[in-house]
This record gives C-alpha cells, sequence and structure tokens, in this order.
C-alpha cells in the first residue's frame, strides 16, 4: 500500500525527522488559510500516488496568499496520470544547497532489508544508478543488527559529510530505518533529502509503501485503503477485500483461474494463439463458491469483456465446488456471455457432470481451452 | 533418493487442528509421509487422524524427535510457529502460509541461517519426493518417480507441468516448490545445487515468474559453472503490466526490472531451453533426455 506524501511526512516529523513546515489543504480556501501562516515562497504539491507526479505538473511555486490559493485550486481540478487531486500539501520551499538520496528497501537475494544512499539525489534511484553507479552506495541491514549509529554514521561519510553535519544525517537515516520497521515498509525513501543552504538536512520528499500483507498491524492505513481512499480502482478494491487478486489489462477476453502462476501462464497462452487477455484475476487456494461468484461479478464489470475463460486445476481447489459457484454466480450476474472452462483435479467428475448437465462444456487442456476462446472471441466479430 | 526429504523424513504438522492443517494432514498420511505429531497451543493431548497432538514443538520432540516440520498455522502466527521450530532443532520447515509480512520472513530466514536449517516457502505447495515422502499441499496423483527434478514458484502452474511430464513417462525425483513471496527460504541456485549432487535426478526443470532476479542469477550460475544436468525453462507472465502484482506477493515487474522478457533473455544466453507455453516443457525435456 502507497502512502501518500503528506502521511509519509507527518510520520517521519513524529520521529524527530526535519520536514519542510506545511498542512494540508482539500480545498482553495483552506490552502489561503494554510498559506498565510507559512513563510513565502511555497511549494503547492498534489497528493496523488503516482510517479512522475513533478514532471506531470503536480507541484507548483507560490510566492504569495493569492498565488498559493490559486494554483490550489487549478490542482485540485487536476487529474494526473488518471488519478484526481483531492487534496494538496502546501509547505515551504527551502533553500537547497544539495539534494541527496537515502531509502531502505528489500533485497530478496539476500533475504535481507538494505539501506541504499548516494550524493545524488531528486531523481530516480534507478536513473542515479545507471548515470552515477558508483554513487549509489548499498549497505545490508542485518535483522538483529538494525541499522546500528556507527552504520548510519558510515554512510554519512561515504555519501561526503563530516563532523557535526555526519552525526546529523547518520541520526536522520537511524530514524528513518526506525520508521521502516515500525510501519512495515517494503520501500521507504526520502528523495530528495536536501541540504539547505545553511548546512541543515530536511526530507522534502518522502514516500513509503507498507507491505500489504502486514496491514493487519496497521488498521488505521487498512481503513483508509478500504473505506476512503486508495490507488486502486473500484474492481481492484473490490477484488482484495474478497481476498482475490485482480489485474485489468486492455483485452477482450476474462479470466479467472486459480494460482498466479497458472493465471499469468493461462494469459500467457492465449496472447501466444493470438487473442488478448482482458484481466488477471485469481482465485486463490480451496475458493468456495461464494468467491467464485465475486470473482465474475468482478470481471464481467469490465464492459471490455466479450468472452470468458476459467482455468482451474484443483489442487486444493475441489472442482465441485467451483462448478457450483459458476452455476450460482451465472444466475446470480445473469451471465449471458460465452465462457470455456478448463477443470480438472480434486472431485473432478462431479464438477464436469454438474456444469455439463447445465448444458456448459468442460475441457480438460489448457492449451486446447485458451485456442478455443481465443476462436470464439474471433467469431463473434 | 531426491533431495531434502525422503522415506525417512518423520515430520511434525504445526496448526494441525485447523481446517487445512488436518485436510492434509490426512492426505500426507494416506501417501505415506511419516507424520509423527502435530503441534496447537491449547489443544495438547488429542489425536487428528490418529496423531497425537501437543501444545508446543518442544514436547513434541522431546517424545517423537522429528526432523521436519510443515506449518499451516496463520500468517499472523505464522513466524512465531517457524522460529519455534527452528529453537527446537527441526531442520527442515515447509511453510505452507500464505501472507507473512516480509519483515517477518526476513526474521525466519536470518534465524534458519544461524541454526544452519533449511526453509521452504513461506506461500508454497512444499515439497513431494514421489512415493516416499510428500510434506505439502500438491495433488499427490499426479506425480510418480523418476529422474526430473522440479523446482518452481508457483503452486498450480507446478501442477500443470508435472501431470504433462508424468503423461510423458517423465517421472520426478524431488518436486519442489520455493514459495511464491518476495523473501524464501531457497533460491533456484540452491536448488540446482542439490539436483547437481543427487543421483537420481538427470534432468532439472526450473518454473520462473516475473519478479525480482532470481531467474537471472540462476542463469548466470548455470554458465558459469558449466552446469552438468540439462535445464528446461518456463517462465510466467509475459503479459504482465509494470507495477502490478500478480497474484503472488513477489509477482511483480519493478520499472524495467523483473520482467518475463528478462528473464527468458537470461535463460537463453546460458543455453538453458525454455518453453513457450507450459506443455512445451514436456517435449522439450524428451528431446534431451531422448526418451
Amino acid at each position: 500500500m502507497k502512502l501518500f506524501e503528506y502521511e509519509a511526512k507527518k510520520i517521519l516529523a513524529g520521529y524527530g525527522i526535519p520536514t519542510p513546515r506545511g498542512e494540508l489543504a482539500a480545498n482553495s480556501k483552506q490552502a489561503r488559510e494554510i498559506a498565510s501562516k507559512l513563510k513565502f515562497p511555497l511549494a503547492v504539491k498534489a497528493q496523488v500516488l503516482v510517479a512522475g507526479r513533478g514532471k506531470a505538473g503536480g507541484i507548483v511555486f507560490a510566492n504569495s496568499v493569492e498565488e498559493a490559493e490559486e494554483v490550489a485550486g487549478k490542482l485540485l481540478g487536476m487529474q494526473i496520470k488518471g488519478m484526481p487531486v483531492k487534496s494538496v500539501w502546501i509547505e515551504e520551499k527551502l533553500n537547497v544547497k544539495r539534494e541527496i538520496y537515502f531509502g531502505i528497501t528489500i533485497d530478496r537475494f539476500k533475504r535481507s532489508y538494505v539501506a541504499v544512499a548516494s550524493a545524488f539525489g531528486g531523481m530516480e534511484i534507478e536513473e542515479v544508478a545507471q548515470r552515477k553507479p558508483e554513487s549509489v552506495i548499498k549497505i545490508l541491514l542485518s535483522p538483529q543488527q538494525g541499522l546500528r549509529p556507527y552504520k548510519a554514521r558510515q554512510i554519512a561519510r561515504r555519501i561526503g559529510y563530516a563532523g557535526d553535519q555526519l552525526v546529523a544525517l547518520g541520526r536522520i537515516f537511524e530514524r528513518l530505518h526506525s520508521v521502516c520497521v515500525d510501519y512495515d515498509a517494503e520501500l521507504i525513501e526520502m528523495n530528495p533529502l536536501v541540504e539547505t543552504l545553511d548546512g541543515k538536512f530536511v526530507a522534502a520528499d518522502a514516500r513509503i509503501i507498507i507491505d500489504d500483507n502486514a496491514l493487519f498491524r496497521h488498521p488505521e492505513f487498512k481503513k483508509r485503503l478500504f473505506e476512503e481512499e486508495s490507488e486502486l480502482s473500484p474492481q481492484e478494491l473490490e477484488a482484495l477485500k474478497s481476498d482475490l487478486a485482480y489485474v485489468k489489462l486492455d483485452g477482450n477476453i476474462g479470466v479467472i483461474g486459480n494460482g498466479a502462476g497458472l493465471v499469468m501462464a493461462t494469459l500467457d497462452t492465449i496472447r501466444y494463439f493470438g487473442g488478448k487477455p482482458a484481466n488477471f484475476l485469481d482465485v486463490g487456494g480451496g475458493a468456495p463458491s461464494d468467491k467464485i461468484a465475486a470473482a465474475l461479478r468482478i470481471v464481467l464489470s469490465d464492459p471490455n469483456v466479450e468472452v470468458l475463460f476459467i482455468n482451474i486445476l484443483g489442487g486444493i481447489t475441489r472442482c465441485d465446488e467451483v462448478a457450483r459457484g459458476i452455476l450460482e454466480a451465472k444466475k446470480a450476474v445473469g451471465l449471458a456471455k460465452p465462457m470455456v472452462i478448463r477443470l480438472v483435479g480434486t472431485n473432478e467428475e462431479e464438477g464436469k457432470r454438474i456444469l455439463t448437465e447445465a448444458g456448459i462444456h468442460v475441457l480438460e487442456s489448457m492449451e486446447e481451452a485458451a485456442k478455443r476462446v481465443v476462436e470464439i472471441q474471433r467469431q463473434k466479430r | 533418493m531426491g533431495i531434502i526429504v525422503n522415506r525417512k523424513t518423520r515430520a511434525i504438522v504445526q496448526g494441525i487442528t485447523g481446517t487445512q492443517g488436518s485436510f492434509h494432514t490426512k492426505l500426507m498420511l494416506d501417501y505415506g509421509t511419516k507424520i509423527v505429531a502435530g503441534v496447537t497451543p491449547g489443544k495438547g493431548g488429542t489425536q487428528i487422524h490418529g496423531v497425537p497432538v501437543y501444545d508446543t514443538v518442544e514436547e513434541a520432540q522431546e517424545k517423537h524427535s522429528a526432523d521436519a516440520s510443515i506449518i499451516f498455522v496463520p500468517a499472523p502466527f505464522a513466524a512465531d510457529a517457524a522460529l519455534e521450530a527452528l529453537d527446537n532443532k527441526i531442520k527442515t520447515v515447509v511453510i505452507i502460509t500464505e501472507h507473512i509480512p516480509i519483515k517477518d520472513a526476513i526474521t525466519i530466514m536470518d534465524c534458519a541461517k544461524q541454526a544452519k536449517a533449511t526453509i521452504i516457502g513461506p506461500n508454497t505447495p512444499g515439497i513431494i519426493t514421489p512415493k516416499e515422502c510428500k510434506l505439502g499441499i500438491m495433488p499427490a496423483q499426479i506425480f510418480k518417480p523418476g529422474t526430473v527434478g522440479i523446482v518452481s514458484r508457483s503452486g498450480t502452474l507446478t501442477y500443470e507441468i508435472a501431470a504433462s511430464l508424468t503423461r510423458k513417462n517423465l517421472g520426478q525425483s524431488t518436486c519442489l516448490g520455493l514459495g511464491g513471496d518476495p523473501i524464501t527460504g531457497l533460491n533456484f541456485i540452491d536448488a540446482l545445487k542439490m539436483f547437481e549432487k543427487d543421483r537420481q535426478t538427470e534432468a532439472v526443470v526450473l518454473i520462473g515468474e516475473i519478479g525480482g532476479n532470481l531467474e537471472e542469477l540462476a542463469a548466470e550460475y548455470i554458465a558459469k559453472k558449466n552446469y552438468s544436468k540439462p535445464v528446461v525453462a518456463f517462465v510466467a507472465g509475459r503479459s504482465a503490466p509494470p507495477g502490478k502484482r500478480m497474484g503472488h506477493a513477489g509477482a511483480i515487474v519493478t520499472g524495467k526490472a523483473g520482467t518475463a522478457e528478462s528473464k527468458i533473455e537470461a535463460f537463453k544466453s546460458a543455453g538453458v531451453k525454455v518453453a513457450e507455453k507450459p506443455g512445451d516443457v514436456a517435449e522439450l525435456l524428451g528431446k534431451l533426455l531422448r526418451v
């Protein structure tokens, strides 16, 4: 789950990491009130959960209360990369001497957290790694040691600081690590972390992605994601709530299957035969009939879906339950679109019998079924 | 023979009294796996399918000294269960549970390293050495003993491919699910090393998917070490858009990293045959083994 900049900054500030003075506004009147309390020039920043917000015109500077009000009004009416701007963060613009990067993420191969730092911040760290690979410092953090103060100071030295500045920077790194651990971040970064003209360090932008699987430990964010605001589409959100995994794609063949790898391979096989999948939907293991029904509702809510391919290979998923789920859902949703079903595994015979009696044809081979669904979609045209 | 588990493996089931734990204990027993005890805190003294249940792994170990554990404990408590197994000298821990937080997984892996133990998973279908030992939730009837080692990041896709191998009379030495999470106990290179040492294994099938770079590292390893056994790979997720998690927590393309194309390219340049469709794996393998 991605956090908004304002959420991330409030968390950082709570851990004693300096951030620019600022507040959140949901309308231009609020923006005016906030601006009148701050020191100019100000930065007015659209709160959206997409990358590349600056380049898309989502950050504008203002030199007066009137300007801040006007700019906020404009941003609040905007969409950035398809996401509506519902609030703006207004903060004091910093006097930048240097922009640096500091973040913590996961090294999958080393099975560990890794701290990443560079004296060159302000652009995406992947870009820094390409342009100035020698400037990127990576330090593995053991779960028992975490980021020790001495290690944090080493990092500060290696990106070019000494004395009081080194100590101050090390402390900021340590605190960010505490946030990372306490909030179950899978990615946390200050980019840029600004060195101001008077030699102080301030987190000018902050990004936190919380591990979705750890949301049970962070109910306040789970609530925001489920009930208030998220970067997910309504379908993706409904899927999440039903414990399904859904990703919308741009084709016309709706796909439902069990198991992430199998569904990905199903999409690939459809493409191999010249078809275009409309979505990824994994009902997961042991999918009972109400889950199948929810899956059908979500997939069919996409108007581009012309035909449906259900690919079930029962390990712990029982074919008879799937079959009943399909029939129940078909009734409930009023499914009129053609579908191809591939069903093998536990209780396969019973599942097939249920569907065949209802007049639905069932195939055994995934390849044949994929080929068949592509043919049906073509015939419809 | 085969890797990690065999007919001598003595296992406990943690979370044995839950729906999944109890259901799969029965199936594993039916397959012939030696399940010597179960653990569910608070349910000590009872029995599940004739298997004695204890409150703690410590007590189960005092009475049965198992060498493996399979965990069906819900995600919020799974890390504690894994650490309990490691603390009580269990050397192979299979974690079936999905949705374990990354932070917990990192702690488990760190402790396992110190205990010199092997973690399989999390979010894995488990491991099976056909006709010897099944520590997992896979449908047993699709496997048969043979010479092909399978290592995979996914569950049902593995069943799909294993079943097609079995239909072509290509039996398996061991089928190992690494797990669909970003942090797993074993990776492809670990499995390749074990399959190379295993005399029963003559070829390896590697089933990868988008996300991370474990496939690329495996390809590099195969090329560099001049891997001695033929390898066939399949990579799922050519149709996956960047930035979207495709079901598995670990299956995500970030920017340009972790794409199926990058992995397929890496395998091809390492001389590994890559199947276009899951059904093609058996054919490619048949050609390599000349059967």
